[in-house]
C-alpha cells in the first residue's frame, strides 16, 4: 500500500486521482486516559488531498483521535494509545518512531488561536528554525510564502514586527495555519478551528482549507455539522469512543448506513 | 498554485531533506539535560526544609545531649554556670504572640469585612494596597519605630493602664508595672501590626470568594450587613479564616528583629505584661555572637530548634485548615 | 418585635462604625511608621553617608558607604544563587510535575519553607557554612538570603506557568519543538510578567532582612569586597546603630531606614506595574 504514495506523486496536484491514496491508516486503535478507555478498536483510512471531517457529540473521542495522529497525548503521563497508526508506511506508535519528525510532517491547528508571545514574523519562523538553518533572505521568503498561502500576507505585511497577539481572532488563526504550513507538513489537523471565531472569519478559514486540499491531507474535528457538510469530502461519525460510520460526505448526510448516524445528523440527539 | 514555493507533499517528505540533523539529536540531549536540571532543582527545593531541620538539630546536639527535654521546662539561663533552659523564652514567645493574635484578629476581620462588603468601590483597592504595604515594611523598621517612637509614647499611656486595668479583679496583676514603654505588651502590639496584613489578606480573599447567591439570599431575608458577615460569611469561611489566623501566628512566633528592639530582653518570667521579657528569636539574635562556650552556642541553636518545631506545628495546622481553599499563603507585591 | 428590630439595627450601626475604624487603625499605623521614617530619615540624609565608611565608636565621622555596597553585593549574590534554582524548580513543578504526587509534595514543602522564620534560615546557613569554615562570611549571608528567595520564586513561577494555556504549549509541540525549546522560547515568555513579579517580591522580601545576616555576614566596620570575609550590610548596621548610645549613630540608622524603605517601596510599585501590564494584555 505504501507504493501508492509514489504513484500519487506523478499526478498533478489539482486533479486528484479518483481513488485517492490513503495517507493515514488506523488499525485496531485503543486509547486510555488512565484506566478509562476513550477510544476502542478504531479502524480508518484518511485519504490524501481530501478533507476528512470527524463529527459526533462532545466526549465521543474525535479530538482524542486527532491527537493520536501527532502523538500529542504523550505530553500527559497517564494517557496511552495501543494499536497501529501508519503514516507513510511507518507505524508512528512503534517505540522507535521519531516524534519530532512526525510532528514536522503533521501540522496542527487548535480550537483557540495560539499565537506565540513574539512577533508575527517570529511566529511563522519559529517552526522553520526548528528544522533548518536558513540564510536571512531565504527565511524571509519562506515566511512570506507561508503567510501568502494562509491568505494573511496582505493584511500583515506592514506589521510583521508587531506582536502576534495584536492581530484579530481570525487573523490569529490564519497566523497559526501559516505557522503550520511553514514547516512544510503533509497533513494538517484542525481541532475545531473556527469554534472561537465569528462567521466572517469562519468563512475565510473554510475557504482556505478548501484551497489547501490541493497540497495537503486535512483532518478536521468539528461540532458543527453544517461545517462538516460544507468543507469535507469524507465524514467519520464517532460515538462513545467508537467509529460508527465513515464515508463520502454526501452519502453520510443523505443516506447513512447506520441508524445512530442518521439520528445524530437529523438532530435527534447530541 | 505552487508559485508560493510550498510544494505538494511528497512521500519522501521535504523535512527529511532539510538537514534535520542540526536540530534533532541536539534537541534530545538538551531535552534530557533541561528536564533533569529542572528536576534536580525541584528536588533541592523539596530538600531545603528537611536539610534546615537536620542542620539545626545537628548543631544543637551538644545541648540536647546535656539537657534533654528538661531544657523545655527549666527557666535557668546562666552562661556563667553553664545552665540553660528555654522556659522563660518559651513563655515570652507564646505570650507576646498571643497578645498579637488577640489584637490583630478582630481588627483584621473588621478590615476584611470593610473591604469586601462595606467600602465604596473606589476605596477597596487603595485600602487593600495600603494594608499590604504594612507587610512590605522590613521588621527592622518596626523595631526602630517601636523602640524610639512607639515605646516612649506608650510609656505615657501606661500609668493610665496601671490605674484602670491594673485595679481590675483577676486580671489586674497583668497590667501593673513601671511605665517603661518597652515590655511584653509593647512587643505584642508591635507584632499585632506586623501580622495584621497577612491575616487581613487571607480573610479578604475568602470573604470575596463567598458565593454572591449565598449573601444575596441572606440580604433578601432582610439581614443587615453585620448579620450577613457574622452569620453567613464567617461560618462559610471558618476553616480558611482559622487557617489564616494560624498563618499569622506562625509569623508572630518567628518574628525576630522587631521583638528584639521592644521586648526589653530580660530573661525572667514576670506576671505583669508591662515588665520586660524575652522571646526565643530575640535571645538568639542578642546573644548569638556573644556565646563564648560551645554549650552556650549549642543551647541557643537548641532554642532555634524548639522554635522551629513550634512554627512547623502551627504551619501544618494552618495548611490543614486551609486545605479546603486552594493553596497556602497569598503572594502579593 | 419592635424592640428586637431596633436592637438589630443598633448592632448593625455599631458594626458600620467599627469596621471602618479597623481599617483606620491599619492605615493609621502605616501612616505613622512611614511618616516617622521619612521625617527622621530625611533630616539625617547627608552626602557623607555615601562617601565615608561606618565610623569607629566615639568619632564624629558620618557614613555608611561600606554598608550600602555590602548590601548590594549580598543581594546580588543571593539573586545569582536563588533565581536560577527557584525558576527551574518552579518550571519543573508546572511543566513536568503537574499534579503528580511528587510535585504536590515538593509544593507542600516549599509552601512551608515560604513561611519558615528567617532566623531559622540564618541558623541553617550558620550550621552549613560558618561553623565548618570557622568564620563569618558574606557568601554565607547570600546563601541565607537566597534560601529566603527560592520558595517565593519557585511558587510564583509554578503558578504563573500553570496559567499559560495548554493550547499554547501544544501548538509548539505540534510543530515538533522539543520541550526545552517550548519552555524557554514560549511558556517562559508568555508568563514573563508574572515570573518577574515573583522575583521582585522576593527581592523586596530579602532587602530588609536582618535576622539571618546576624549569624552569617555579620558586620564589618571597614569596606570589604571579599565574599569569604564578614561584610557590612545595611540592616545589621541599622540594628547596631539603633541600639547604640550615640545620637550620631541613631541618626544614621534612620537614614538607613529611609533608604531601605524607599528601595522596597520602589520594588513593590514596579512589581505592581509589571503585573498589571501582564494582566491587561491577556
Amino acid at each position: 500500500m505504501t507504493s501508492t504514495n509514489a504513484s500519487n506523486q506523478e499526478l498533478p496536484p489539482a486533479a486528484a486521482p479518483p481513488v485517492p491514496a490513503m495517507r493515514i491508516r488506523v488499525r485496531a486503535l485503543d486509547f486510555f486516559y488512565g484506566t478509562t478507555r476513550a477510544l476502542s478498536n478504531i479502524n480508518l483510512d484518511i485519504p490524501d488531498q481530501r478533507i476528512t471531517a470527524f463529527i459526533g457529540p462532545s466526549g465521543c473521542g474525535k479530538s482524542t483521535l486527532l491527537r493520536v495522529f501527532n502523538r500529542m497525548y504523550e505530553l500527559y503521563p497517564d494517557q496511552r494509545a495501543q494499536g497501529e497508526v501508519i503514516v507513510d508506511g511507518e507505524n508512528i506508535l512503534a517505540p522507535g518512531s521519531d516524534v519530532a519528525l512526525l510532528r514536522a510532517k503533521i501540522g496542527m491547528v487548535f480550537q483557540k488561536p495560539t499565537p506565540f508571545p513574539m512577533s508575527v514574523f517570529d511566529n511563522v519562523a519559529f517552526g522553520i528554525r526548528l528544522y533548518e538553518r536558513l540564510p536571512k533572505a531565504e527565511l524571509t521568503d519562506r515566511v512570506e510564502n507561508a503567510l501568502r498561502r494562509a491568505a494573511l500576507w496582505d493584511e500583515v505585511k506592514d506589521k510583521l514586527a508587531r506582536s502576534g497577539l495584536s492581530l484579530s481572532g481570525g487573523q490569529q488563526q490564519r497566523l497559526c495555519i501559516a505557522r503550520s504550513i511553514a514547516v512544510r507538513p503533509q497533513v494538517i489537523l484542525f481541532d475545531e478551528p473556527t469554534s472561537a471565531l465569528d462567521p466572517i472569519s469562519t468563512a475565510k478559514i473554510e475557504e482556505l482549507m478548501r484551497e489547501l486540499t490541493a497540497d495537503y491531507t486535512i483532518a478536521i474535528v468539528t461540532h458543527n455539522m453544517q461545517q462538516a457538510a460544507r468543507v469535507s469530502d469524507r465524514v467519520a461519525f464517532m460515538y462513545l469512543g467508537e467509529l460508527i460510520e465513515c464515508g463520502d460526505t454526501e452519502k453520510i448526510f443523505t443516506n447513512p448506513d447506520r441508524k445512530q448516524t442518521e439520528d445524530y445528523i437529523t438532530g435527534r440527539f447530541g | 498554485m505552487n508559485v508560493s514555493g510550498i510544494s505538494a507533499p511528497e512521500s519522501g517528505g521535504l523535512v527529511a531533506n532539510a538537514s534535520p540533523a542540526i536540530a534533532r539529536p541536539n534537541g534530545r540531549a538538551m531535552d534530557f539535560c533541561f528536564r533533569h536540571l529542572a528536576g534536580g532543582m525541584a528536588a533541592l527545593v523539596g530538600l531545603l526544609l528537611i536539610a534546615t531541620l537536620a542542620a539545626i538539630a545537628w548543631d544543637s546536639r551538644l545541648s540536647i545531649h546535656t539537657f534533654g527535654f528538661g531544657f523545655l521546662w527549666s527557666s535557668e539561663w546562666n552562661p556563667v554556670t553553664g545552665q540553660f533552659g528555654a522556659l522563660s523564652f518559651l513563655v515570652g514567645t507564646l505570650v507576646s504572640s498571643a497578645i498579637a493574635m488577640l489584637l490583630a484578629t478582630p481588627v483584621s476581620f473588621g478590615i476584611a469585612i470593610f473591604i469586601s462588603e462595606l467600602a465604596p468601590r473606589r476605596l477597596k483597592q487603595p485600602i487593600s494596597s495600603a494594608v499590604e504595604l504594612l507587610a512590605a515594611i522590613p521588621s527592622i523598621v518596626y523595631g526602630l519605630w517601636g523602640l524610639l517612637v512607639f515605646a516612649p509614647a506608650f510609656a505615657q499611656v501606661e500609668p493610665w493602664i496601671n490605674d484602670h486595668l491594673g485595679t481590675l479583679p483577676g486580671i489586674g496583676p497583668l497590667f501593673q508595672g513601671p511605665p517603661m514603654g518597652i515590655g511584653m505588651l509593647t512587643a505584642g502590639i508591635v507584632l499585632a501590626i506586623m501580622v495584621l496584613p497577612f491575616i487581613t489578606a487571607i480573610m479578604r480573599d475568602v470573604f470575596i470568594m463567598t458565593p454572591a447567591a449565598l449573601k444575596e439570599s441572606a440580604y433578601g431575608l432582610g439581614c443587615t450587613t453585620w448579620e450577613v458577615s457574622r452569620r453567613i460569611i464567617l461560618p462559610y469561611t471558618r476553616s480558611a479564616v482559622t487557617g489564616g489566623i494560624f498563618l499569622g501566628l506562625g509569623r508572630a512566633l518567628g518574628e525576630t528583629m522587631a521583638i528584639t528592639f521592644v521586648i526589653g530582653n530580660s530573661n525572667t518570667i514576670s506576671a505583669s505584661l508591662l515588665m520586660p521579657g524575652a522571646s526565643i528569636p530575640s535571645v538568639i539574635a542578642n546573644e548569638f555572637t556573644e556565646a563564648t562556650t560551645p554549650l552556650y552556642l549549642s543551647s541557643l541553636i537548641y532554642l532555634g530548634l524548639v522554635l522551629f518545631g513550634i512554627t512547623l506545628l502551627v504551619r501544618l495546622l494552618a495548611a490543614w485548615m486551609l486545605h479546603s481553599m486552594k493553596r497556602g499563603t497569598p503572594l502579593r507585591p | 418585635m419592635i424592640g428586637l428590630y431596633a436592637r438589630r439595627k443598633l448592632v448593625d450601626r455599631i458594626s458600620r462604625v467599627l469596621m471602618p475604624f479597623a481599617a483606620f487603625i491599619g492605615l493609621f499605623f502605616l501612616a505613622w511608621i512611614l511618616w516617622i521614617s521619612f521625617s527622621h530619615g530625611l533630616s539625617a540624609l547627608r552626602w557623607d553617608l555615601f562617601v565615608n565608611d561606618t565610623p569607629p565608636p566615639g568619632t564624629d565621622s558620618y557614613g555608611m558607604r561600606n554598608a550600602f555596597v555590602g548590601s548590594l553585593i549580598l543581594i546580588g549574590m543571593a539573586m545569582l544563587l536563588g533565581i536560577p534554582v527557584g525558576l527551574l524548580a518552579g518550571t519543573w513543578l508546572a511543566e513536568y510535575g503537574g499534579q503528580r504526587r511528587l510535585a504536590r509534595g515538593v509544593r507542600f514543602l516549599n509552601d512551608i519553607m515560604l513561611s519558615a522564620p528567617s532566623i531559622e534560615i540564618g541558623l541553617f546557613a550558620y550550621a552549613i557554612l560558618v561553623d565548618p569554615l570557622k568564620h563569618f562570611s558574606a557568601i554565607s549571608g547570600s546563601v541565607a538570603l537566597a534560601m529566603l528567595m527560592i520558595p517565593i520564586v519557585t511558587r510564583t513561577t509554578d503558578e504563573m506557568l500553570a496559567l499559560v494555556h495548554a493550547d499554547m504549549r501544544e501548538s509548539a509541540v505540534a510543530l515538533g519543538a522539543p520541550m526545552w525549546k517550548v519552555i524557554s522560547k514560549i511558556t517562559w515568555k508568555a508568563a514573563r510578567n508574572g515570573i518577574l513579579t515573583g522575583i521582585l517580591i522576593a527581592l523586596a522580601r530579602i532587602s530588609g532582612e536582618t535576622a539571618p545576616l546576624l549569624f552569617t555576614a555579620l558586620n564589618n566596620q571597614y569596606f570589604s569586597l571579599d565574599p569569604l570575609r564578614p561584610m557590612a550590610n545595611l540592616p545589621v548596621v541599622i540594628f547596631q546603630f539603633a541600639m547604640s548610645p550615640y545620637a550620631n549613630w541613631q541618626k544614621m540608622a534612620w537614614a538607613g531606614v529611609l533608604i531601605a524603605i524607599c528601595f522596597i517601596l520602589l520594588l513593590s510599585i514596579v512589581s505592581r506595574l509589571v503585573l498589571n501590564r501582564g494582566t491587561a494584555k491577556s
